[in-house]
């Protein structure tokens, strides 16, 4: 990324605009398939349609939907505290992982590496059948809650108003978390072994390390882990649709499982692209503060 | 990654460098508005006007391909249709079958997109009510049957209330009047499945009346089993329990209700049957966790003998068959008194209708026709499948067997005028409306009376719209 720009810059005889041209078949590629189709989105979202007769000019009211409407709100609400399973446990976890891994030497450390990582590699759909079954009344959850003799605490996760949503996020947890410690352990297997050396001659302990040694030179690495993971939350769909599809009531309804459902199921186009289109503004919103704020800052 | 220096490289490039490509992108965008295909209603058809005056006959149709989709891919459904299908090709030689089948929520996530578009398959199996079938219908994108309901006698071979609900009004507003647009092969209701087994251990019978059914829900309690055994995770199957408990106390009402015309559910009835429910979660005459728990998770452990009852439709009969044998029963929801005429809720499978835009208008309508004949219904009796019009081997079935008690009870009903058709019909967004309130409902998080109160907010609202002549 950095090198074009510096000789754009560094290299005078050459015309900067020539740039534009190396892109253009990958641009037209990119306006094809995205911008064009994210462009007639906007347009749908600026109107009533029911997918088949003509549609009627709605202006705003879509979106303002989107904020005064309940069943619209709800979603990008539960949405935002799915991050925190999906993006803001596996992070934290990741590092652990990784602080305590780098630390120690692990015993078949590839292994446990390789079974962190498993989830990541599964289709969702089987991981959302697998947690479906572990998370049903009789599942294993409950099974092993029964067993240890915490009976009064099982129930029946998918279908508890206040547990449905925590549980699907602790499935989002599960499968974000290797990803996340697989970054941290590349990462940190590159930071210089010399800056531990001094932190440790200059007595830090071992959390003192992680703060002034591991947790800077992993910045990079945070920022990936947290847009991909910020992005695989807020696009979550597949594993509602498998687990609860937004029930009990709508207690576990997200943005990208409404606009499915009001674009194929209640012929409500217009607010299936008002909500897809939001939903794209608060991704993009969120993946630039992170790249601001966690790659940018300088120490 | 990882170098430091990144951050200020990030930073120098910001400014006007960056103005171009966000402007071109955006212009790119922008310049997609306004031409989205089907905005301006081009994707309706004319709504062709199905004008057959003698039966047609196929094989003079030259060669013809036949495109159907349908969700017939259970095992009952799939095998009687392959075989009908071949049988059709046989008695037509020119005529091919393109069948293309998927299950019921793929082909509804994708019918819409395939029969506004330019090629669309001649035959197709339209779901009844608001968002699918009225849809289509006030889009133009199906052919009405009338013509043909009179050339093959379809107006007497089938019930009218049966027909009735394949019916959409010619200005595509309402549902249940109106001209026909299309013909059901299969009859569905929701019955009372009992494992005998279960019943005589606790030393019951199978219920006469409905009065013996609750009773029998408290002996069951008492000795230590599930007496119904229900999951509700999927949001659906509340909405047939429900609609159970609703029918015994107001059928007459729920009906006119779904079709337009009736009381709401602001009333007694409704209030009633949501309390009932909710009292039969509380007393645990429902699994613990119920809207945790899967729908066929739930069938599968009531033919596992974990539950003396199941509430459900008769499209499990032959799933249940196969496990349980004859230790399955299934009744109709019994009548409030003994040998009085019962009712519950039911109607008939997809209705199978012909495109506007078919090529074949008359091949498909012999096919449509073929399909539903009375031998037809010997070969989906054959297959275990309920036919709407039960045939000549539905008659000699034993009346001992499920598929037997499964036809009687059919019969009954028809003759009874007793089905109320599905709730979801009622308005375009009551599916959603329904199954969440009930599943609050059944975890205590909402009361019967705001229960009801809820249902008639949507049905309200829609009606409002309607009459006012607004879409």
């Amino acid at each position: 990324m950095k090198s074009p720009l510096r000789s754009s810059r560094r290299a005078p005889g050459e015309p900067r605009a020539i740039g534009y041209l190396y892109i253009l078949p990958a641009l037209a590629v990119y306006a094809a398939f995205l911008l064009y189709p994210f462009g007639q989105s906007v347009w749908l979202s600026l109107l009533h349609w029911d997918g088949l007769n003509a549609a009627t000019w709605a202006g705003l009211d879509n979106y303002g939907d989107l904020f005064t409407d309940p069943a619209l709100r709800a979603p990008f609400v539960h949405a935002l505290v799915l991050l925190i399973f999906y993006a803001a446990l596996p992070v934290a976890i990741g590092l652990l992982l990784a602080a305590v891994m780098s630390r120690f030497r692990v015993r078949g450390m590839t292994f446990f590496r390789t079974v962190l990582f498993l989830p990541q590699v599964l289709a969702m759909v089987v991981v959302g059948v697998t947690w479906r079954s572990i998370l049903a009344p009789d599942g294993m959850l409950n099974d092993v809650l029964n067993l240890v003799g915490l009976d009064s605490l099982s129930r029946a996760w998918l279908g508890d108003e206040n547990w449905a949503l925590p549980a699907v996020g602790v499935v989002g947890t599960w499968v974000e978390t290797g990803l996340c410690m697989v970054l941290f352990l590349a990462g940190a297997q590159r930071i210089p072994r010399e800056l531990y050396e001094a932190a440790r001659i200059d007595g830090a302990g071992a959390v003192r390390e992680f703060f002034t040694v591991t947790l800077p030179g992993l910045r990079a690495e945070i920022a990936v882990a947290l847009t991909l993971t910020i992005v695989a939350g807020l696009r979550n769909f597949d594993l509602i649709y498998i687990t609860t599809s937004g029930g009990p009531g709508n207690a576990t309804s997200v943005p990208a499982y409404e606009v499915y459902h009001r674009a194929f199921e209640t012929n409500q186009v217009g607010s299936a692209a008002a909500v897809g289109v939001a939903l794209t503004v608060v991704i993009f919103v969120l993946t630039v503060t992170v790249s601001r704020l966690v790659e940018g800052r300088r120490s | 990654m990882g170098l430091p220096c990144t951050g200020m490289h990030r930073r120098r490039r910001s400014g006007r460098t960056r103005v171009l490509p966000v402007a071109l992108a955006a212009g790119l965008a922008l310049l997609a508005a306004g031409c989205v295909p089907g905005t301006d209603g081009s994707l309706a058809g004319k709504g062709a006007s199905g004008g057959a005056t003698a039966v047609p006959d196929p094989a003079d149709a030259g060669n013809v391909t036949l495109t159907v989709w349908d969700q017939e891919v259970r095992g009952g459904t799939n095998g009687e249709l392959e075989e009908l299908n071949r049988e059709f090709e046989k008695k037509y030689p020119n005529v091919r079958i393109k069948r293309v089948a998927r299950s019921f929520s793929d082909l509804k996530t994708t019918l819409k997109l395939a029969i506004s578009g330019n090629n669309p398959p001649d035959v197709v199996q339209a779901n009844q009510g608001y968002p699918d079938m009225v849809a289509f219908v006030q889009a133009g994108l199906l052919t009405p049957l009338d013509n043909y309901a009179g050339i093959y006698d379809w107006n007497t071979r089938y019930p009218n209330t049966l027909l009735n609900l394949n019916r959409v009004s010619a200005d595509g507003k309402f549902f249940g009047t109106g001209r026909l647009y299309g013909i059901s092969q299969t009859g569905e209701f929701v019955g009372i499945y009992y494992n005998k087994d279960v019943l005589d251990k606790a030393g019951l019978e199978p219920p006469e009346t409905w009065q013996d059914f609750t009773d029998s829900l408290a002996t069951l309690k008492k000795r230590g089993e599930l007496p119904v055994q229900f999951g509700n995770l999927d949001k659906y199957p509340a909405i047939h329990t429900f609609g159970v408990l609703q029918d015994q106390l107001g059928a007459e009402d729920t009906r006119d209700t779904v079709l337009g015309r009736g009381s709401g559910f602001a009333n007694d009835h409704t209030e009633e049957a949501a309390a009932t429910l909710a009292d039969w979660a509380k007393r645990g005459y429902l699994p613990k966790g119920a809207n945790g728990l899967g729908y066929d998770d739930a069938w599968k452990k009531f033919a596992d003998g974990q539950g003396a009852y199941l509430i459900s439709g008769t499209w499990l009969q032959a799933d249940l068959k196969k496990p349980m044998g004859d230790k399955l029963g299934l009744i109709p929801p019994p009548p409030a008194k003994s040998g009085g005429a019962p009712v519950t809720t039911g109607g008939q499978g997809l209705s199978w209708s012909v495109t506007s835009r078919s090529k074949h208008p008359e091949v498909a309508a012999a096919y449509l026709d073929f399909i539903t004949s009375e031998h037809a219904a010997d070969v989906m009796t054959k297959h275990g499948v309920l036919p709407a019009v039960p045939g000549k081997a539905a008659a000699r079935l034993d009346p001992e067997s499920t598929e037997g008690q499964m036809v009687a009870g059919w019969k009954r009903l028809n003759a009874a005028d007793g089905l109320v058709p599905y709730l979801d019909y009622a308005t375009p967004t009551f599916y959603d409306t329904t199954s969440q309130s009930l599943q609050k409902l059944i975890s205590g998080d909402l009361s019967p009376g705001d229960f009801a109160a809820a249902l008639q907010k949507d049905y309200g609202a829609f009606m409002k719209k309607q009459r006012a002549g607004k879409r």
